[in-house]
C-alpha cells in the first residue's frame, strides 16, 4: 500500500525524472508560457546555439508592455514596440506558437492559461513571472521561474527544483456578504507575513475555498506568491471540470482526463509540514495602508502605529511605509481619499470581477477618474455582450483593452508621482504603478466603492438591495 | 559561471525589510538587454534619496550587502540579480529571501546568505563602524572585525555556486532519462499533451 499523498505531491511524484541526493528533482515540464520579458530567456539560449525541445508544450503572449488605447495604431513609444516586436520574432525564429497584440485570444498569460483550458489539473506549468501561482487554481503545479530556468526549459522541458514543504490554508464558513476571493487571499498574505510561505506549497482546503468559485481560486492562488509561497493550490472537483469542459484547447479525450483528476485530491490521512486555519465567516473587505501586500486591514480599521510595535525591524518598516503613503498613525483608512482607480490584472480581470465591479458601479458615478482593463479578449467581448462596459463608461471609467496595464506600468498605463490608487492588483510595492506611485490593493467590489466615494471605502453598505 | 569560495570586500549596511525586486530594479529598465548592463539603475529610485546608504562614498566599491527581512521577494524578474552582479555585489546577508530571487542568484554566482533575524541586526549594527567584511562559502561564515557568524544556503545553491555549476550541462546528462520518462508519461498522461491539431 502507498502512503497516503497530497495533491501537491502526487502532482509531483508523476513528473519527477530524476532525484539528486541533495534533494534536488528533475520535473518534467507540461507547460511553458512566455512573455515579452522572456527575451532574456531566448538571448541565453541563443548565445548558446540552443534549440526548443518542445515548442507545442511552449506558449508566447504578449501582454506585459500590451498598450491598452488605440493598439490598431501599435505603441506609441519605440522602446516599447520594440520589445513587443522581439517577442514576434524570437517566436518566430524558435518556432514557440505565439498569441500576439492583435490576436482575439490576446490577454494576461495567467488569465488565458486557463481560460483557453491549456491549464490543466495535475500539470507543471512553468513561466518567467511569479504569479504562475495562479494555474494552481485547477489543481496543477504554477512555478515562477527566472530566465535562466526559463532558458532551460525551453532547452530541456525539464526544471530542477527543490521538493518545497507543504502548508495546508484551510477556511471554513461562509463569507460574509462584501467579502471576496480577494478578501480571503489578503487576510491570509496578513497572517502569514510576505515572507511567511516561502520554502512552501501551499495547498488551500476548507468549505470556504470549496464554495469558491474557479475565478476566485485563481484570485486566492494568485496571490500565494504575495507571502512569498513557491505555489498554491486548489484540489479539482466538479467545478474546475465544469470549468475546464469545452475549453478550446482541453483535452480530447475529456472522460478520461477528468477520472484522472478524480484521483488528484489530498488523501485524507495525508501530512503536511504546516497547517494554518481561518475563520471564512470572519473576512471582512480588506484593504493595504503600507508598500507590502502584509500591511493589510480590514476598512473598518485605522493605519497603524509603529510606537506601539514590539518589533523594532517592523516599526521601521511601519515608519516609512506610512511616510511614503502620505499617511499618518491612527487615520481611519475610510478618511483616505484616492486619486484614481485600477480594476484590473491578472488577480481580478476575469469576468466574474467585473460583474462585482459593476454591480457596484450600476447607476453610480465615480469621483475620480479610473481604468478598466479586462484580462483577456474573451473577458472583453463577454463583459460586452453583458453590457458590463456601459455601466463602467456611463460611471465614468475608461474601458480599455487587456494587458497588465496599470499593474506594473510597462506599457505607459502609469500612476503618477504622489497619486494615490485603489487597485484590484496584487503588489502596493513603493513605485509599482510607477515612481513614486501610492496603491492600496482590495476586490474589485471594494475598488469601484472607491471610485464612487472618491476615498477607501467600505463596499458593504453600498451593496443593500443590490442582486448578488 | 565564475566560482564563488571566499570574498573579501567592502559590504554595506540596507537597514530595511522588504527590498523586493521592483525596488531593486524598477520595471522600466528592463527593457534594455543584458549586454548593455544594469549597474547605474541597482535600486534606481531608493538612490534618488541623498541618504540612501549606498549613495555614501564611503560604500563606494561595496560587493557585499546586508539587509533586513524578505530581500528580493516580488516579482520574478532576474533582471534584479544582473543589476546586483553589474554593480559589482556578490553576495547579499538577510534573514530571508524571495525563493525565486534565491535560485536566479545562484544560477549567475551571486551569493544569498540568509542568517537568523538576530545575526542580521548584529551585522547591521557591525557595518555601522566595519567597513569589510569576509564571507566563506566553504565554512558557510561570514566575519566582520573580530566577530563571526554563520549563514544558510540550500546545498544544491552551495555547491553550484563553489563549482560555477550550470544546470543544462547537468541535464543534458540525464538525457536517457528523460526520454524514458516521456515514453512513459505519454503513455499513462495522454491528456497532458496538447492537442496536435490547435496551431496558434
Ligand atoms: S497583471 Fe501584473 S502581476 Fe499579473 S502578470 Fe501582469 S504585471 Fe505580473
Amino acid at each position: 500500500m502507498t502512503a497516503p499523498r497530497t495533491l501537491f505531491e502526487k502532482v509531483w511524484d508523476a513528473h519527477s525524472i530524476v532525484s539528486r541526493e541533495d534533494g534536488q528533482s528533475l520535473l518534467w515540464v507540461d507547460r511553458h508560457f512566455l512573455h515579452e520579458g522572456s527575451f532574456n530567456a531566448f538571448d541565453q539560449m541563443r548565445a548558446r546555439n540552443g534549440a526548443v525541445a518542445r515548442p507545442a508544450l511552449s506558449l508566447a503572449i504578449t501582454d506585459h508592455y500590451a498598450p491598452t488605447k488605440g493598439r490598431d495604431s501599435g505603441a506609441g513609444d519605440p522602446a516599447i514596440a520594440d520589445i513587443m516586436q522581439r517577442l514576434v520574432v524570437n517566436a518566430r525564429d524558435f518556432g514557440v506558437p505565439l498569441i500576439g497584440l492583435r490576436d482575439s485570444r490576446q490577454g494576461i498569460v495567467h488569465v488565458v492559461g486557463p481560460e483557453r483550458g491549456l491549464t490543466l489539473p495535475g500539470l507543471v506549468i512553468v513561466c518567467g513571472d511569479s504569479h504562475t501561482s495562479t494555474h494552481g487554481a485547477l489543481g496543477a503545479i504554477g512555478l515562477g521561474i527566472g530566465a535562466s530556468e526559463a532558458a532551460h526549459v525551453l532547452m530541456t522541458q525539464t526544471l530542477w527544483q527543490r521538493r518545497p514543504k507543504l502548508m495546508r490554508v484551510c477556511v471554513t464558513g461562509a463569507l460574509p456578504p462584501g467579502a471576496s476571493a480577494k478578501d480571503v487571499a489578503l487576510a491570509i498574505v496578513a497572517r502569514l507575513g510576505a515572507d511567511g510561505g516561502r520554502h512552501h506549497a501551499i495547498e488551500y482546503a476548507g468549505d470556504t475555498i470549496r464554495a469558491l468559485s474557479v475565478e476566485g481560486r485563481l484570485t486566492l492562488c494568485n496571490m500565494s506568491i504575495e507571502c512569498g509561497a513557491r505555489c498554491g493550490m486548489v484540489a479539482p472537483d466538479e467545478k474546475t471540470i465544469d470549468y475546464l469542459r469545452g475549453r478550446p484547447d482541453a483535452p480530447e479525450d475529456f472522460a478520461a482526463a477528468a477520472d484522472a483528476w478524480a484521483l488528484l485530491p489530498s488523501d485524507a490521512d495525508a501530512a503536511f509540514d504546516r497547517e494554518i486555519m481561518l475563520s471564512g465567516a470572519e473576512i471582512a473587505p480588506i484593504v493595504t495602508w503600507g508598500t507590502s501586500p502584509e500591511d493589510a486591514l480590514p476598512i473598518v480599521g485605522c493605519v497603524p502605529d509603529p510606537a506601539g510595535m514590539q518589533d523594532a525591524a517592523r516599526a521601521d518598516h511601519a515608519r516609512e511605509a506610512i511616510a511614503y503613503m502620505g499617511l499618518h498613525a491612527g487615520q481611519r483608512l475610510q478618511d483616505i481619499a484616492v486619486d484614481r482607480v485600477f480594476i484590473g490584472s491578472c488577480t481580478n480581470s476575469r469576468i466574474e470581477d467585473l460583474r462585482e465591479a459593476a454591480r457596484v458601479l450600476a447607476g453610480r458615478q465615480a469621483r475620480v477618474p479610473g481604468m478598466v482593463s479586462p484580462g483577456s479578449g474573451p473577458v472583453k467581448r463577454q463583459a460586452e455582450e453583458e453590457g458590463l462596459h456601459l455601466i463602467f463608461i456611463a460611471a465614468g471609467l475608461d474601458w480599455v483593452d487587456a494587458g497588465c496595464s496599470m499593474c506594473v506600468g510597462m506599457n505607459g498605463d502609469l500612476v503618477r508621482p504622489g497619486e494615490r490608487c485603489a487597485s484590484t492588483t496584487n503588489r502596493n510595492f513603493k513605485g509599482r504603478q510607477g515612481p513614486g506611485s501610492r496603491t492600496h490593493l482590495m476586490s474589485p467590489a471594494m475598488a469601484a466603492a472607491a471610485a464612487v466615494a472618491g476615498r477607501l471605502q467600505d463596499v458593504r453598505p453600498m451593496l443593500t438591495g443590490r442582486a448578488c | 559561471m565564475q566560482p564563488f569560495t571566499i570574498l573579501t570586500g567592502p559590504a554595506c549596511g540596507l537597514a530595511q525589510s522588504g527590498l523586493d525586486t521592483d525596488q531593486i530594479i524598477p520595471a522600466r529598465f528592463m527593457k534594455r538587454p543584458r549586454s548593455a548592463g544594469y549597474a547605474d539603475v541597482l535600486f534606481h529610485d531608493l538612490r534618488q534619496d541623498p541618504a540612501f546608504a549606498l549613495n555614501d562614498p564611503r560604500h563606494a566599491g561595496a560587493v557585499i550587502l546586508a539587509a533586513r527581512r524578505n530581500f528580493g521577494g516580488g516579482s520574478s524578474r532576474e533582471a534584479a540579480v544582473y543589476a546586483l552582479a553589474d554593480y559589482g555585489i556578490r553576495c547579499v546577508i538577510a534573514p530571508s529571501f524571495g525563493d525565486i530571487f534565491t535560485a536566479n542568484a545562484a544560477g549567475q554566482g551571486l551569493l544569498p546568505a540568509q542568517v537568523t533575524e538576530e545575526d542580521g541586526e548584529a551585522i547591521l549594527a557591525a557595518l555601522a563602524d566595519e567597513r569589510l567584511a569576509n564571507v566563506d562559502l566553504q565554512a558557510c561564515s561570514i566575519r566582520i572585525g573580530v566577530r563571526a557568524w554563520a549563514f544558510n544556503i540550500e546545498p544544491v545553491f552551495r555547491t553550484k555556486l563553489l563549482n560555477g555549476w550550470d544546470d543544462i550541462d547537468l541535464t543534458r546528462s540525464c538525457q536517457a532519462a528523460i526520454d524514458a520518462f516521456v515514453a512513459r508519461d505519454t503513455a499513462t498522461r495522454g491528456w497532458a499533451g496538447r492537442k496536435q491539431a490547435v496551431l496558434f
